[in-house]
């Protein structure tokens, strides 16, 4: 019995979503008011300049110098986790790493999972490829559990349901769960609550994502609010986690300033209600804990972006999310123009390695390169830097070897022979000033469309005279040119 | 085991002729803004824990049994879970027994198959101790073991912890270190700074989200 759920469909292009979401008051005004308020969340936590600027410095060192020995970083904390009795598998693609963790369920018979947040599992649309083998996987965050039992994708990647007002959440909850309607966001939560608690205590396995996998120990570390991570990876009796292989860092107490920067980066909390450090499955003399733990080390592009020395700062990220929350695009489109996993800034710097440059062509350019995402990025990830890098890798020759996957889909024969002319006729002087004169003599000349810029403004037209001719005849006047 | 290789094998060739960065972590960036003279720990503590909605009592290390059956009458609880292999179980049980108590105090004897419909619909409360608190972060630190696994301080909807004030170091850095974390931990390890709680509506707050709806530290002064 297998049953895909299904997605709701979007219009396939950024721009075509974008026209949408931007005619859609209620949906800009969800984000607006959300937005401005984690901005300020954010810039209460940081009450110190100097603090936050030397915490953001310190952030940036430690996940370069991670990044720096990734290799022997991922196999000693293999050996840690290992020696802990946590057993580690590698996935190249999302379809291994869906394999990998449908075999874990296969092997304990299991039908039921709950699913505390994870954007990997996201990367790898693991609930729609449980359910067509008849396992159903149950998302446990709020927002997460709104957004699926509404056949949706999160918006978000730390408020998966930010799109959604109260009135949206109290109607989805009376159509899909038969619940009397109400705008209480109270009563709304204690209606997932009571829903969840049962599943936590029937699921045969809970998968988790990881926020900061600790080598030195072999420790799995998850930060969150809600408590339904610790019940996900505690109360089944297995626990798989998923993530990506640049989230490995070496020693323990480096958790502690990137914990910092995550938290008040992300809500603006100090720490959020709970950090959970999980270092081993249930010791033969506990009573309580899941009897294996799994962890899925995910590929998925990223090994594409480490190849280059620039793109490899992306793999900083620790999905706190506030370039999103400062981004002025995003605030204005909603998450789900991007139509990737990753939506806002750092989806526009990561998902060309996993879904490859042409598949998200219009990304790199949807910026006004303001710079807010870079300045307020925790790790110090140059993402306006990264935008245009990829914007230069959209347009280069697709016949050439590519540097970052699917580039080159916006390359044009006639833009690069436009821009060849344009540079011959300024490099040489003489091609110059023949083109200046014919262009002034000749300007009723001058086409009058010029494509989409002629829809929305008058064509340009050429002056009488050229500046260099107004100027020399300016000092001719003054008394001679100057010698 | 392809997998495996084909990464690793990636990475290190994108790496070749590179050396690893030097070990750049800077302990004063994650120590020196957070240093309080010792009386004003527990003020810290105290306040950022009461900001998210925590209940802090600070009491005699002898008077918290008397308080909590307050606390318990208070709120018509029924039953309390709590660890009788623990100095503070035993002597809680004690008090019970001294003063006539009608609340149930349930333990933790079993493994959580043997018990769990009962774990998750009919234990009001829990109690457990801490393995310190953190000033900075408003944080009290647990090491579930076997008489007080990890889902005792979860799955009742109100949750009792003991902190002792002498156990609230300034920051988690300098509780790591001191105790020397880094040379074993448990298997689960939680550091908690309040009741369960969502945003995800409306970023309107609301607490009780799937972890205890109350948190409720005792601040016990050694005099």
């Amino acid at each position: 019995m297998s049953q895909r759920i299904p997605v709701t469909e979007l219009t396939p292009d950024f721009r075509g979503r974008a026209e949408e979401a931007l005619a859609d008051g209620q949906l800009r005004n969800n984000f607006r008011v959300a937005m401005d308020s984690l901005m300020t969340k954010r810039a209460n936590a940081f009450p110190d300049a100097d603090e936050r600027e030397g915490l953001r410095e310190l952030g940036n060192r430690l996940k370069a110098g991670a990044l720096s020995r990734l290799p022997d970083l991922l196999e000693q904390l293999e050996q840690k986790l290992t020696e802990n009795g946590i057993k580690v598998h590698w996935a190249e693609t999302v379809e291994e790493a869906n394999d990998l963790v449908h075999g874990i369920i296969e092997a304990r018979k299991g039908s039921q999972v709950v699913k505390g947040k994870s954007m990997v599992s996201e990367e790898m649309e693991m609930n729609d490829y449980l359910a067509e083998r008849g396992i159903e996987c149950l998302e446990s965050d709020m927002g997460e559990y709104i957004v699926q039992l509404d056949n949706e994708k999160p918006s978000h990647i730390i408020m998966p349901a930010i799109h959604k007002n109260a009135r949206q959440v109290s109607k989805l909850f009376h159509d899909k769960l038969g619940e009397p309607e109400t705008e209480d966001v109270n009563q709304l939560i204690q209606i997932g609550r009571r829903t969840l608690r049962r599943k936590f205590m029937d699921a045969d396995v809970g998968v988790s994502g990881v926020n900061f996998a600790i080598a030195e120990t072999g420790t799995l570390l998850l930060v969150e609010n809600e408590g339904n991570g610790r019940m996900s990876t505690t109360a089944p009796p297995v626990h798989i986690a998923v993530t990506g292989i640049e989230k490995v860092v070496p020693n323990l107490r480096d958790v502690v300033p990137l914990v910092s920067l995550l938290t008040r980066s992300a809500l603006g909390q100090p720490i959020t209600t709970y950090v959970n450090l999980i270092s081993g499955p249930r010791k033969p003399d506990e009573l309580d804990g899941p009897e294996e733990v799994h962890l899925v080390l995910l590929d998925n592009g990223r090994t594409g972006a480490f190849a280059d020395a620039q793109m490899r700062q992306t793999l900083n990220c620790i999905r706190c999310g506030a370039c999103m929350n400062h981004c002025p695009v995003y605030t204005r489109v909603g998450g789900h123009t991007y139509g990737e996993v990753y939506p806002g800034p750092i989806g526009k710097i990561i998902t060309p390695h996993m879904a490859g440059l042409d598949k998200v062509p219009d990304h790199p350019s949807a910026s006004s390169l303001c710079g807010a995402c870079g300045e307020v990025c925790p790790v110090k990830i140059p993402i306006p830097e990264l935008l245009q890098r990829l914007r230069q890798e959209n347009v280069k020759d697709p016949e050439q070897p590519q540097q970052v996957k699917g580039g080159g889909a916006k390359y044009s024969r006639m833009e690069r022979w436009i821009w060849r002319g344009w540079q011959m006729l300024n490099t040489r002087p003489a091609l110059y000033r023949s083109f200046l004169w014919a262009a002034t003599r000749f300007r009723a000349l001058a086409p009058k469309k010029a494509g989409p810029w002629t829809e929305n403004h008058s064509a340009p037209v050429p002056a009488r005279r050229s500046l260099h001719d107004l100027a020399a005849q300016h000092l001719d006047q003054k008394g001679g040119r100057p010698s | 085991m392809t997998a495996r290789a084909n990464i690793l094998g990636k990475l290190r060739n994108s790496l070749a002729g590179t050396t690893p960065r030097p070990d750049e972590f800077d302990e004063g960036q994650v120590t020196r803004p957070w240093r309080y003279a010792p009386e004003d720990r527990v003020t810290r503590l105290r306040s950022l824990m009461e900001a998210v909605h925590t209940e802090v009592h600070q009491c005699h290390s002898d008077s918290w049994p008397d308080l909590v059956t307050q606390l318990l009458n208070k709120r018509n609880l029924r039953n309390l879970l709590c660890a009788p292999g623990t100095d503070h179980g035993r002597a809680l049980q004690a008090h019970f027994e001294a003063t006539e108590q009608t609340i149930e105090l349930l333990a933790y004897d079993k493994p959580v198959e043997a018990w769990k419909e009962e774990l998750f619909w009919n234990v009001d409360a829990s109690l457990t101790g801490t393995l310190g608190g953190i000033a900075a972060t408003g944080t009290v630190v647990l090491w579930p073991d076997r008489h007080e696994p990890r889902l005792m301080s979860l799955v009742p909807p109100v949750h009792i912890a003991l902190l002792k004030a002498s156990e609230i170091h300034d920051n988690l850095y300098d509780m790591m270190v001191s105790q020397d974390w880094a040379a074993g931990l448990p298997t689960n390890v939680l550091l908690v700074s309040g009741p369960s709680k969502t945003a995800d509506i409306e970023q309107v707050l609301a607490y009780g989200a799937h972890g205890p709806r109350e948190l409720i530290v005792l601040v016990l002064e050694d005099l």
